[in-house]
């Protein structure tokens, strides 16, 4: 069994985003792997361990630093990691699909894809279709739960209000991980200093040939103006709550 | 006058009420001309010209049912839009919403934005979130059309009555069983969808049991609420998964926004910082999220909430 596992290189989402000219931010934040990835990455390296037999394969599109972030789920127990190397700070949808859509087929066969859902920076929530499209492979995304059996996995995702889907969904097959499906372990010491020795293969981006179809390009960035203090209702509580629905009413017509 | 083509999609039979903001949205770019996936065109045929739709679509495949074929319902979609000859394909960014945008796009090999909480027709750009709300990215979509999910009460839904045509659009769709829906089990509780909610009243870790979030409960019945929670109540067994909000919850954008014990962390904000007001319950003066509010209270949320509840109460 060979499971692939995307993983994207990501800002910290406590980190503190400063914007640089039109549509680029200064990269001196804490990275880390998205958090996303790390429930597709757990479920990999679970069922690997499971089965006693196979190997977890970790891809990622990003830049010199990623190699850390891949460093960091090999100490979850992924086995060796490819790093598709590319400077672009906002690499599209479209052109990183294409590049882990290449880097797994170079590399051998897949039994099942994990990602996650979406990114914590870019947020754009299509790369698993996108990955699916390139390989021709089904994909489920949202994914809560994950069994298998034979060449059929059994997954369910969270829709509206809380409501639950099961899908039956022929493997090999892409899906798209969120909070839910399991705990992410925290990897101990030994892990992370045996994960320093194992493979991480880098290729250039620019040596595949691809070409970003996907139509869509950032035209700008701006950061978002925090609201400033809070007013703070002062008086008894009867009289806060009494100011507060006249204001929500009266003022802010939002009640 | 060019068309946009909208995704009505329906809950339980009925339709969900945040399409009625994307349909108003749309109507700023064109004629707006609805896909329903369900046959059901003239259930809700009155409904939708009352907000400007004027072209009404029951999409049609032989018998394959497409709540059960989400690759169909997406494929569907697609043909409906090129058929129809719209420049832009909208939806409400549910689960659902985003699922089947995400395939029509994918079919139709057209660029994709999902959570857009503002698009601009005219010039093919749309707002949306980058890192964790902390930054709004203005996207350019290029081509002959774009698929653009947009984020629920992003958009007022606008009444623009209008007469409405009705058709059936039959397609040709090669089914794949690569991925069926076998079941859907629903939420025990039954409550409104917190992504739709037009007020939403939260409780954090200070909550401490699931007992006491009844007193959100009966608040949240005078405000006409959604109960939602934060993820360290989540995560110490207090609610359920489906209530929390934020960065690995849901993403909202209600009218009214009440926190009651939170401490206002950047990744519970990314879930909830376009609420048009924000009031920050808190014991601690010195919590973070009193300074990202726009109203403040420093008390207890066992005293406060109640009081709330009685003072609405009082006023009905």
């Amino acid at each position: 069994m060979r499971i692939y596992v995307c993983v994207k290189h990501v800002p910290d989402t406590a980190a503190n985003i400063k914007i640089v000219g039109d549509d680029a931010y200064d990269t001196q934040v804490k990275y880390v792997a998205n958090p996303y990835d790390e429930y597709g990455v757990e479920e990999a390296v679970t069922l690997v361990e499971k089965a006693k037999e196979g190997e977890v394969v970790a891809v990622c599109v990003g830049n010199k630093g990623a190699a850390n972030t891949l460093k960091s789920v090999m100490a979850m127990g992924v086995h060796r990691s490819i790093l598709v190397k590319t400077d672009d700070q906002f690499p599209g949808s479209d052109l990183t699909a294409k590049a882990l859509a290449k880097a797994i087929t170079d590399d051998g066969n897949a039994d099942l894809i994990f990602m996650g859902k979406q990114s914590v920076d870019s947020e754009g929530m299509q790369t698993p279709y996108r990955l699916g499209m390139e390989l021709s492979l089904p994909v489920v995304t949202g994914v809560v739960s994950f069994s298998h059996e034979g060449d059929t996995a059994k997954v369910q995702r969270e829709i509206d209000g809380g409501a639950r889907e099961t899908l039956a969904v022929k493997t090999p097959c892409i899906l798209g991980a969120t909070k839910g499906l399991n705990e992410p372990r925290f990897p101990k010491l030994p892990a992370i200093l045996k994960a320093k020795k194992k493979e991480i293969k880098e290729v250039e981006l620019s040596s595949l040939g691809l070409v970003d179809q996907g139509h869509c390009r950032i035209k700008s960035l701006e950061p978002v103006q925090e609201r400033s203090n809070a007013k703070i209702l002062e008086g008894s509580t009867q009289e806060i709550v009494a100011a507060l629905v006249k204001i929500l009413r009266e003022e802010e017509k939002v009640i | 006058m060019s068309k946009i083509g909208v995704f009505i999609e329906t809950v339980d039979q009925e339709i969900k009420q945040s399409v009625f903001g994307v349909i108003s949205a749309a109507a700023s770019g064109g004629e707006v001309v609805g896909f329903l996936l369900n046959g059901q065109a003239d259930t809700y045929k009155d409904q939708l010209a009352a907000y400007g739709v004027t072209e009404l679509v029951d999409l049609a495949a032989g018998d394959i049912v497409f709540s059960k074929f989400p690759q169909a319902a997406g494929e569907a979609l697609a043909k409906g839009a090129t058929d129809f000859g719209v420049t832009a394909l909208v939806g409400v960014s549910s689960p659902t919403g985003n699922d089947l945008l995400a395939r029509a796009a994918m079919a139709l090999k057209a660029p994709l934005a999902l959570d857009c909480i503002d698009v601009d027709f005219n010039d093919s750009t749309v707002k949306k979130s980058h890192f964790s709300g902390k930054a709004i990215a203005t996207l350019e979509m290029t081509g002959k059309l774009f698929v653009c999910g947009i984020r629920p009460n992003s958009f007022e839904a606008v009444e623009a009555p209008g007469t409405i045509i009705v058709t059936t659009h039959n397609i040709d769709i090669e089914n794949s069983d690569d991925i069926i829906v076998t079941a859907v089990e629903a939420a025990g509780s039954g409550k409104k969808d917190l992504t739709e909610a037009t007020v939403i009243i939260s409780g954090g870790r200070p909550m401490a049991s699931s007992e006491n979030f009844k007193i959100l409960d009966d608040c949240a019945e005078k405000l006409v609420a959604v109960v939602g929670a934060s993820r360290a109540a989540v995560d110490a067994g207090f609610a359920p998964h489906s209530m929390q909000v934020g960065q690995t919850g849901k993403i909202v954008s209600p009218k009214l926004y009440i926190g009651c014990g939170l401490s206002g962390s950047v990744q519970h904000f990314a879930g909830m910082k376009t609420s048009k007001v924000i009031v920050a319950i808190n014991t601690d003066k010195d919590a973070p999220i009193f300074s990202k509010s726009d109203y403040g209270i420093i008390g207890d949320l066992f005293e406060v909430v109640p009081a709330l509840t009685k003072e609405l109460e009082k006023q009905e």
